[in-house]
């Protein structure tokens, strides 16, 4: 479905992902993390273009790769996008929930 | 229940077995709740303390006897190192998933947020000391303790 944000037509699924990431810009971003009440900060931009790194790479996210990265540990990773963080986080970043249980 | 319309808000997981499986049903529902913003404990009782107690939960098992999913016939799975054979073929394959080992394990719940408690009428049988477990482990505490901590609306409880 089509939902307008931040001025920009974008396409999300039924659970609010984006579903084409060339539509995603950092003002989308922006925008997508006020909807989820999260004002991002310079420490956020960093874990959300890993995020978005790995997804261009098809590398499956999970929490345990994450704390692994060397860019953010589990912990901050929760303080930083707390309530369901990977969630939020790949929202946020215009790519695809990871089908990840751990 | 009226008010909040079955939403989850918090797993109460009681882990009571030390086989592999067990462990790891635990631990996947008590990550996987945090991961979807919903409270988790972990209450280690019998012989599931043995997941926490540093010396022992790097080497636990899975069952080769008694588990009709194994697929083995039961006198063959006690033959004996048919249990660290089954084991070691299993967290090939845990691996090959991303499934982290118990003790890694253990670090991400802590770091995620999953609580940890051990019962204490399990460690008395056991003769564990708190220094014997993983320090995510918060207290020692009574089933009545758990009980208490189980208060609250959208609190489910697990038993395993």
């Amino acid at each position: 479905m089509e939902k307008v944000i931040a001025g920009k037509t974008i396409h999300v699924n039924d659970e609010g992902f984006m579903t084409d990431f060339k539509e995603w810009d950092n003002t989308v971003g922006e925008a997508l993390a006020t909807e989820n009440e999260i004002s991002l900060t310079p420490r956020h931009w960093e874990v959300l273009g890993y995020l978005q790194t790995e997804y261009k790479n098809e590398v499956p996210l999970s929490i345990r790769k994450i704390g692994k990265s060397g860019v953010v540990d589990i912990k901050e990773f929760y303080a930083l996008f707390p309530k369901a963080p990977l969630k939020t986080a790949t929202k946020i970043a215009g790519i695809p929930k990871p089908a990840s249980c751990i | 229940m009226s008010e909040n319309k079955g939403e989850i808000k918090k797993m109460m997981i009681i882990l009571s077995k030390a086989t592999l499986e067990n462990v790891y049903a635990s631990f996947v529902l008590a990550n996987g709740a945090r991961m979807e913003g919903i409270e988790a404990e972990i209450f280690f009782t019998f012989f599931g303390l043995e997941a926490v107690h540093k010396k022992k939960n790097a080497h636990l098992h899975i069952a080769t006897v008694g588990n009709p999913a194994m697929h083995i016939p039961t006198m063959v799975g006690g033959l004996p190192g048919m249990e660290a054979l089954a084991t070691s073929m299993m967290k090939k394959e845990m691996e090959k998933i991303d499934m982290p080992e118990v003790p890694e394990f253990l670090e991400i719940m802590a770091d995620s947020g999953v609580r940890m408690w051990a019962c204490k009428l399990a460690m008395d049988m056991f003769h564990y000391k708190k220094e014997d477990l993983f320090e995510g482990v918060e207290e020692v505490i009574t089933v009545g303790d758990f009980y208490k901590k189980s208060e609250g609306e959208g609190v489910h409880m697990l038993f395993i």
